[in-house]
């Protein structure tokens, strides 16, 4: 390692990625908390909803300028955070909600195929060719104590604090939260208590997706919009969810800036070379379930008959 | 016209025997195992590298293709089928994965991007089998699905498939059954990558090149449909899932349409096989093999599937 400068650069760097996982870790984990499986399509709703939103800012970009650039981007992520959300409890509707009482393979194998189906339609209507996403702003970076920190991290790391606030108030002070807790605890429970638990399973799924659309949007400024997108960068997720804790919110928080971080400097300091950088992820998954199966945050649970 | 109906038995021949050792992963174990497509890959390039740079004999290669490829099957199995069997899912997936990466990126082994060409056919008795004319190749081929069908048949009535199917229906009693889980386990998931590293050894010596891109997650899929179309648990069901699932993948060629039909359309078809399955057949076409009893005469119980939770 050189310097301090170069030290902090590569913590920021692990940071922003880091909190793209965890955006999307929290999807994963929230619905492995409440229906315990694992939704396989998460990712490819990702990538639908960074597709809606792009087509919706290249709409309107040309007409506004200015200022106003950055209202119409933050709109056309909420447009694709919308989509995705109400996508995800489509998809929860046709191809989960009649599995909640089969084998525990049913719905694994339902939401393989649901994955399978969103990324080749995508690739059928919109092509394999990825697509740009343009700077609302201009990205050139600021330096700052020779650290070189661009406007876009900066705006994953605004986005990404003030998405897990909301979700951390949300699940822990509204009745609403409570309810998902509720519904995560014990569901047949939760439904005597007087929850309603299908609503509690879509809005899950609402949100998830919701917060995985906005993670697809920021990181299309960078690697763009194609039809895989979702995969690995899903995966990865799914491993920070993993670290965290499968079914422990904060856990996904946790997990996901570790594994950004680990991926960042693993590349950086170890030299662990480029091209099998996804690879880390997957020998931290290892590692993780050999050393503490549960997670970082996770509580160790005894399988009973 | 005859030539490509060979074809389509050629592989849904090679298919098959992949789909048969999904089968005792998924069907008889109940794992959701996602990287047929690697051990596949494993057993394929295990032959080209070992007949081209090696000269070996291609009927050496295929035991090695077979033992690599399991050996792999029991370094990702090891940790993962300690815990749930959701995990084996992930790991499983980025194991695909990171196999092409492998290929990809090791060019003093495997040539990169390339991959590796001019892989001498194979022979019997001094006797060419060539993929060009593809009658012997058929039968060579469907040779190795028969005796793959007989020894996993017999596996399935053994002690070892009742246990697979104790762990299966519930893991936690069969445990306290005295069954070594983790053991059956492994063993399940290293002869489900045998067996698919052995059809990667034939794909080998009938395309007779081999390059990273052919062993895509759609292989993984398409094992996946094979299994769950003709029916988990039922060997001779997932051969003509293998067949099914090859016939849709070539129909558009078959009748001439393959310019109309974009290619995304079948893997869109075996996506909506999966969910469709699931949710209103999950037994398969054919459903389970039937156990066998004690007592002929009494009925058998109804299938578990969508019994439990």
């Amino acid at each position: 390692m050189g310097s301090a400068a170069e030290f902090f650069q590569h913590l920021m760097n692990g940071l922003t990625l880091g909190g793209i996982y965890a955006l999307i870790a929290l999807g994963y984990t929230m619905v492995y908390g409440i229906l315990k499986f694992i939704n396989f399509a998460h990712g490819d709703i990702l990538m639908v909803g960074s597709y809606i939103g792009l087509f919706v800012y290249n709409a309107i970009r040309g007409q506004i300028l200015g200022f106003w650039t950055i209202i119409a981007f933050f709109l056309s992520m909420l447009v694709g955070m919308v989509f995705s959300a109400v996508l995800g409890i489509a998809i929860e509707r046709i191809a989960y909600k009649p599995l909640r009482k089969a084998t525990r393979l049913a719905p694994l194998l339902s939401a393989i195929g649901v994955s399978f189906i969103l990324s080749n339609l995508a690739a059928w209507m919109w092509g394999t060719k990825s697509k740009k996403l343009e700077y609302p702003f201009n990205n050139a970076p600021l330096h700052i104590g020779g650290v070189a920190i661009t406007p876009h991290q900066i705006l994953i790391l605004v986005v990404v604090i003030v998405m897990m606030v909301a979700l951390k108030l949300f699940i822990d002070r509204s009745r609403m939260g409570k309810a998902m807790r509720a519904t995560s605890l014990d569901q047949d429970t939760a439904k005597l208590m007087g929850v309603k638990v299908d609503r509690i399973i879509a809005l899950t799924f609402a949100i998830g997706s919701a917060l995985a659309a906005t993670a697809g949007f920021l990181i299309a400024l960078e690697i763009k919009v194609y039809p895989s997108m979702g995969t690995m960068t899903g995966l990865k997720a799914f491993v920070a969810a993993v670290v965290g804790g499968i079914g422990n919110i904060s856990g996904a928080m946790v997990g996901g800036i570790l594994l950004g971080l680990i991926e960042t400097f693993g590349v950086a300091l170890i030299g662990i070379p480029y091209g099998l950088r996804d690879t880390i992820a997957f020998a931290v998954l290892i590692i993780i379930l050999l050393v503490k199966p549960e997670g970082l945050l996770g509580k160790a649970e005894k399988e009973k008959v | 016209m005859l030539n490509f109906v060979l074809l389509i038995f050629i592989y849904s021949g090679i298919y098959a025997l992949m789909a048969m050792g999904q089968n005792v992963i998924t069907g008889y174990v109940g794992l959701l195992s996602l990287c047929q497509a690697g051990f596949f890959a494993i057993g394929s390039y295990a032959t080209a590298i070992l007949s081209v740079t090696y000269g070996w004999n291609f009927w050496l290669t295929i035991p090695i293709a077979g033992v690599l490829a399991a050996l792999s099957g029991v370094l990702i199995g090891l940790p993962t089928l300690r815990l749930k069997g959701d995990y084996l899912a992930i790991a499983t997936l980025g194991f695909g994965e990171i196999v092409r990466n492998i290929l990809n990126n090791w060019d003093s082994l495997t040539r990169g991007p390339m991959g590796i060409q001019r892989i001498p056919m194979a022979t019997v008795f001094g006797l060419k089998i060539s993929p060009y004319e593809k009658w012997g190749f058929l039968v060579m081929v469907w040779i190795f699905v028969l005796v793959g069908y007989l020894f996993f048949r017999h596996l399935a009535r053994s002690r070892m498939g009742r246990a697979l199917e104790a762990i299966r229906e519930d893991e936690i009693a069969a445990s306290s059954m005295g069954i070594n889980t983790t053991k059956y386990k492994v063993w399940a998931f290293a002869l489900g990558a045998f067996a698919a590293g052995v059809a990667g050894s034939l794909q080998a010596v009938f395309t007779l090149s081999v390059s990273p891109g052919t062993f895509t997650f759609m292989v993984s899929i398409m094992v996946l449909c094979m299994v769950v179309l003709g029916g988990m648990g039922n060997f001779l069901a997932v051969i003509l899932g293998a067949f099914l699932i090859q016939f849709i993948s070539y129909f558009p060629q078959l009748v001439g349409l393959s310019n109309i039909i974009p290619p995304q359309f079948k893997q869109v078809l075996f996506g909506l096989i999966l969910v469709v399955m699931m949710i209103w057949r999950p037994q398969g076409i054919l459903g389970r093999a039937p156990r066998m009893t004690l007592n002929p005469k009494k009925k058998q119980p109804k299938d578990s599937d969508g019994g439990e939770k």
